[in-house]
């Protein structure tokens, strides 16, 4: 792992320079600290970050810059002839990628020496069977231009790293020597490392940023491949979820979002009135001593994992479920409406355990902020405590609370180990509760899992059908963050 | 003595009566909310108990194994390389006579083959004593007391999970087998006792159920913990520093804001696509490996621990921070050297509980292929442990839950209830760390 | 205190309205009131005066028993309402509330509009029989509250958007719109700026006619400006209760004139 090599270099040389510089700073103050301008740490500081940061940073920036050089290098000695009716550049690019890693991991594990992977020449050798050999399955056979294209990545590769590691062992000596000759007794070194630690901490805030632009980027990237292969008129408006591996695949999320619809419903119907009900109770009766102990009981109920959740709609409610409505006449309630398990009712239930906790939390924070003046004012005037709740308070929370409710359906609609569990696999529009349907969220898994062809838009829908799942929540986070904040600051 | 409303105060009107009625039953509808919501809790931690507390017991069939030269050293000079040679396959046939001899041995009527007799045993059993021969090639021509995994369906008879009813057409064991079984367990052949190997073994294919164990998933989870506190506390603490003590009021601190709100709430899924793309597609780190699991659950959790660090920056007075200002300390010595330690414990409290939500967190573990394969050897050194392929403890329970085998499900369930363990364990920490070191300004 | 005007005892001696004998309220171990005695008359304003703290307003919630709404709060002693004992088991407080109405420090309307606002109490008392009898309360109640006129043409509109002082004569004009005997005020005007504070008093007054009124007040002139009896409370205990103009030009104990020339407080 020469990456892991680097950077343990890299550390060696800052905790020198902590050491160097300190030294050099004393030696030109004759040793009395009292003449230095800051304390002696803050010039150790001073070299080993200098000699650090650029480093990492120039290192962080090369490797994210590299495969895209790379890759649009390679893609261009790819002719127009070599891609097929139907494919794309990025598709053919994708098995370039998998042929190189495949010969690197080759060499790797020794099948193939790196001479034989360089001069490799597709139809005189078996690329195909030998890298299935060490694990890496190709789709088809190996085409000479693919292969060149492979060759000619391996070696873009190799070059970008070497390089790599020189320039980033640059930076660090150049930064290093540079901050050590600055070190003298009238150097600001605090008022630079400080600079310098207040650079980081913006660079440290800023990656929520990033994470929010690698999420929307990597998404809409393979969203614009996945509709370059496949119509969108049928994504949006077509009514078919039908993938076929063979091709002519339908893929239209209508089926989908009506089946996250229907459970996410289901699951808001059991959590915000019991959600609702438990926050009243706890915020307006319960007495101290109820409240110490029943809140955090409930609320355990939200650090439970969603795969336990799963596993109980799986194999806990599902099955019980089978019992009262299917089964026919062994059944309780000797009916056959359901087949298996697996139902909107299922998933949805149990979601809506999940949520009763998160229901209930956000309520009872927006219950208390109501003013207790209000409160006063409705018993003043001989309501009861019903009535004051429902009239007076209620009333006052309810933006706050359809905040809540919003972002518990947001939930709802990311939620995913519970419905891949619980939901089943059929995408369908039905009414019937009872009935097996399939979410957004499970189809997305069940597309990137398992042996994925990231060339066919049976695997690149997962990525659209991401994106919408991202702008639906994002929209209700969005809408339920303001609502409840405008509502925070009315009381405050 | 006059009086406006007609009636006095100590008789109830018959509307205060009603109103009163209406009020029992709201209340009523609070207690029975929060009933219902103990109640599945209640249901969740019984069934999950009831159904996994199995898991940690095995049956074990305990046997007088001869290790017959002839078959398993045939040049008789313990060379390991010669004695590696012979596969499980000539083991097999040990194995079938030792059970046949311990049958006849006890006297024990029984219609069966030694090849039925020794279905008995796992699969895994053949393996599980070439393992011991290639440790101990001094055993070789001695007679050996070996006690062997039983196959599942034993185990589930002996648990209550298969009944002779219930084996029906089922090819793996037939009611003779089952007398058999009956029989051997009378005179604590057969027994049931705890078993380590599902908290610290590995995992298993999908016909041996009885050897399939926690271990190797744990190290997985552990090595994907490591990486997420290296990298999700040290970049939360500086971000949150900034933001609560050193940022501006402007259009890009309110951006970064709107931003960790967004991202708390972003579905976890989400992250694993961004995990897929990124860390595997792009940057071509290795599938499977812990340390994608773990830079994936970095970027999940730090919006939690931002907003739990920032809530405990809040949380030291201002007076702190002139006091530090006031004696001559630059703003960021004050940050470092004042506010920071104060709010050490909230921020340590906040990033447990971020850990944790982490250590349970499925659904983007699914999506950088952490489920699908089984997670057979424990990783030997530090690199391994983060870049070979693993899996985690939750998707080794979705991969257990997936097979069919009911089997495999008592697995799921005991699994879940490792997992509880250590997340009650940390919460509670986490808890005590607050109460101990909670300070009221 | 020579700007006071001292309102003259003009109206004639009264029938008992609230008798409270041996009252001592404690918060958790924290001992509140102190065997207060006093008697209120009907038809009068009545103010309670003392230092922050001194269990002025927790008094006045023991009045129509708002103290219940705090746990750890115990009453003992006697109140009495028209000579029925208010803390009797057989009393329930919502009826109380709805014969000695409050109005709180800070006006406190609902987010509702201005008519709901003075409908609130009336719907749920049920003591009108249909819409137009309810519009009657309302009106009646707002013309009570001063504030008809200004309010008249906007019901629909919602309370929290008036002022300040509008808003506190609404909360007066939801208190009485119950029809209360009794009114008690804790320091109704503390908010409000002088005008709003004049318009309040001017209510006041008028609403003494109709009611007996109990005012908890931090301002003496207040007190002298509106009331015909004043009660001093310090430290818990009652220390001294009679006409207004005797308690502000002849106090009998020391420390009510320690009070009252500014020296506690």
């Amino acid at each position: 792992m020469p990456t892991i090599w680097l950077v343990l270099v890299l550390i060696a040389l800052s905790i020198t320079g902590f050491f160097l510089g300190r030294h050099r700073a004393l030696a030109s103050a004759n040793g009395n600290s009292k003449d230095l301008h800051s304390l002696p740490v803050y010039y150790g500081n001073n070299v080993a970050l200098t000699a650090l940061v650029p480093a990492l940073v120039v290192m962080a920036i090369w490797s994210m810059a590299q495969p895209l050089i790379i890759d649009s290098r390679v893609s261009s000695m790819i002719p127009e002839s070599a891609i097929d009716e139907g494919s794309t550049r990025g598709l053919v690019m994708s098995d370039v990628r998998r042929v190189a890693e495949g010969l690197n991991i080759a060499v790797a594990e020794g099948a193939m020496t790196r001479e034989q992977a360089h001069d490799l020449r597709s139809g005189f050798s078996d690329i195909r069977g030998r890298l299935g050999e060490v694990g890496v399955a190709l789709g088809s056979e190996v085409r000479p231009e693919v292969l060149r294209a492979a060759q000619r990545y391996r070696q873009a590769s190799s070059t970008g790293n070497l390089a790599m590691t020189i320039v980033v062992a640059l930076t660090a000596l150049a930064g290093f020597g540079w901050s050590y000759s600055r070190t003298h007794k009238d150097f600001r070194a605090r008022n630079v490392v400080e600079r310098g630690i207040l650079a980081l901490l913006i660079i440290a805030a800023s990656l929520a940023i990033l994470t929010t632009v690698g999420i929307v980027l990597s998404m809409l990237f393979e969203t614009r491949n996945f509709f370059g292969l496949h119509s969108w008129r049928d994504f949006f408006f077509g009514g078919t979820w039908a993938p076929n591996f063979r091709g002519d695949s339908e893929l239209s999320f209508l089926p989908l979002l009506w089946g996250t619809l229907y459970i996410s419903v289901i699951a808001l119907l059991v959590a915000v009135p019991v959600g609702l009900f438990a926050a009243i109770y706890l915020s307006e009766y319960a007495g101290k001593a109820t409240r110490a102990i029943a809140k955090p009981l409930l609320e355990i109920l939200a650090g439970i994992p969603t795969i336990v959740y799963g596993l109980f709609a799986l194999l806990t409610v599902g099955p019980a479920l089978v019992r009262f409505f299917g089964q026919g006449e062994n059944g309780i309630l000797g009916v056959e409406w359901m087949s298996g398990a697996t139902s909107v009712l299922t998933a949805g239930v149990v979601m809506g355990v999940m949520l009763i906790p998160f229901v209930s939390s956000l309520s009872d924070d927006i219950i208390n902020s109501v003013p207790q003046a209000m409160r006063d004012g409705s018993l003043g005037l001989g309501a009861t405590k019903s009535e004051t709740v429902r009239q007076v308070v209620m009333p006052a929370a309810l933006p706050g609370i359809v905040g809540a409710i919003l972002l518990a359906a947001s939930r709802a609609i990311g939620e995913t180990m519970i419905v891949v569990m619980g939901a089943g696999a059929i995408a369908k529009f039905s009414l019937n509760p009872l009935d097996s349907m399939t979410t957004i969220t499970t189809r997305i898994v069940s597309q990137l899992t398992g042996d994925t062809d990231f060339a066919s838009p049976e695997t690149l829908v997962a990525f659209a059908l991401g994106l919408t799942l991202f702008v639906l929540t994002l929209g209700l986070n969005v809408l339920a963050l303001y609502i409840v904040r405008k509502y925070r600051e009315q009381y405050e | 003595m006059p009086k406006k409303h007609g009636n006095s105060l100590l008789e109830l009107t018959d509307r205060t009566k009603r109103r009163n009625a209406a009020e029992t039953r709201f209340k009523a509808y609070g207690i029975a909310a929060i009933a219902i919501g103990l109640l599945m809790l209640v249901i969740l931690i019984t069934t999950i108990v009831g159904k996994g507390v199995g898991a940690f017991q095995q049956t074990f069939v305990t046997l007088n194994v001869e290790l017959l030269e002839n078959k398993l050293d045939k040049n008789g000079n313990r060379n390991l390389d010669d004695i590696k040679k012979v596969t499980t396959f000539g083991y097999a046939p040990i194995i079938r006579g030792a059970i046949e001899a311990k049958v006849k041995e006890l006297g024990i009527e029984t219609p069966l083959k030694s090849k039925d007799m020794a279905q008995l045993l796992s699969k895994d059993a053949a393996a599980q004593l070439r393992e011991y021969v290639l440790a101990h090639p001094d055993e070789i021509g001695k007679t050996v007391e070996f006690r062997f995994l039983a196959q599942s369906r034993v185990d589930g008879y002996l648990k209550g999970r298969v009944s002779r009813d219930s084996i029906g057409n089922d090819k793996n064991i037939s009611a003779a087998q089952l007398d058999l079984v009956d029989a051997l367990v009378k005179v604590g052949v057969i027994k049931k006792t705890f078993n380590s190997a599902f908290i610290f073994g590995s995992d298993a294919s999908d016909a041996r159920p009885e050897a399939a164990g926690m271990g190797v998933s744990m190290v997985g989870s552990l090595f994907m913990m490591l990486v997420v506190l290296a990298l999700a506390l040290p970049i939360g603490v500086a971000a949150s520093i900034y933001l609560e003590e050193f940022a501006p009021q402007n259009w890009l601190t309110d951006i970064i804001e709107v931003n960790i709100a967004n991202l708390a709430a972003v579905p976890s899924i989400v992250f694993g696509i961004l995990g897929l793309a990124v860390f595997i597609n792009y940057m071509h780190l290795p599938t499977s490996a812990p340390l994608v699991g773990g830079l994936v659950l970095t970027l999940m959790t730090l919006p939690t621990i931002i907003i739990s660090t920032r809530a405990s920056l809040k949380a030291v007075p201002p007076s702190i921070r002139d006091a530090a200002l006031g004696v001559g300390a630059s703003k960021m010595q004050a940050v470092f050297h004042h506010v920071l330690p104060l709010a050490a414990p909230g921020i340590l409290t906040g990033t447990i509980i971020g850990l944790a939500q982490a250590l349970g967190e499925t659904a983007p573990l699914l999506l950088i292929g952490m489920v699908g394969f089984i997670a057979s050897n424990a990783p030997d050194s530090v690199a391994s442990g983060l870049l070979d392929p693993n899996s985690a403890m939750p998707a080794q329970i979705y991969e257990w839950a997936k097979r069919a085998d009911p089997a495999f499900y008592e697995r799921a369930w005991g699994g879940i209830i490792i997992l509880l363990v250590f997340l009650i364990t940390m919460n509670t920490l986490a808890v005590i760390l607050r109460r101990r070191f909670e300070r009221r300004w | 205190m020579n700007d006071m005007t001292v309102v003259d005892n003009t109206v004639e001696t009264q029938s008992i309205k609230i008798a409270a004998k041996d009252v001592n309220v404690y918060y958790g171990e924290a001992h509140a009131i102190k065997d207060v005695n006093v008697e209120i008359e009907d038809k009068t304003v009545t103010a309670f005066i003392g230092p922050s703290g001194c269990g002025k307003s927790t008094f006045l919630r023991c009045l129509n028993r708002m103290n219940d709404t705090i746990d750890i709060c115990r009453v003992t002693g006697d109140i009495l309402l028209d000579g029925e004992d208010i803390y009797d088991k057989r009393v329930d407080p919502v009826q109380l509330r709805a014969q000695v109405g409050m109005v709180f420090q800070k006006p406190n309307p609902f987010p509702k509009s201005i008519y709901d606002n003075v409908a609130y109490g009336p719907r749920i008392h049920g003591l009108a029989k249909n819409k137009a009898e309810l519009d009657e309360i309302v009106e009646k109640s707002l013309r009570r509250g001063a504030i008809w006129d200004e309010v008249k043409d906007r019901l629909d509109k919602p309370g929290t958007g008036l002022s300040g002082g509008q808003q506190q004569r609404l909360c007066i004009a939801r208190a009485v719109a119950t029809e209360p005997e009794v009114l008690l005020m804790d320091e109704p005007c503390s908010a409000l700026d002088p005008i709003a504070t004049a318009q309040v008093e001017e209510l006041i007054d008028e609403l003494r006619k109709s009611y007996s009124v109990v005012i908890v007040t931090h301002s003496m002139q207040q007190a002298a400006r509106v009331s015909q009896k004043t009660a001093f409370f310090h430290l818990g205990n009652l220390v001294e209760f009679g006409p207004t103009g005797h308690i502000f030009t002849n106090p009998e104990d020391p420390r009510t004139e320690s009070y009252i020339t500014g020296r506690i407080g």
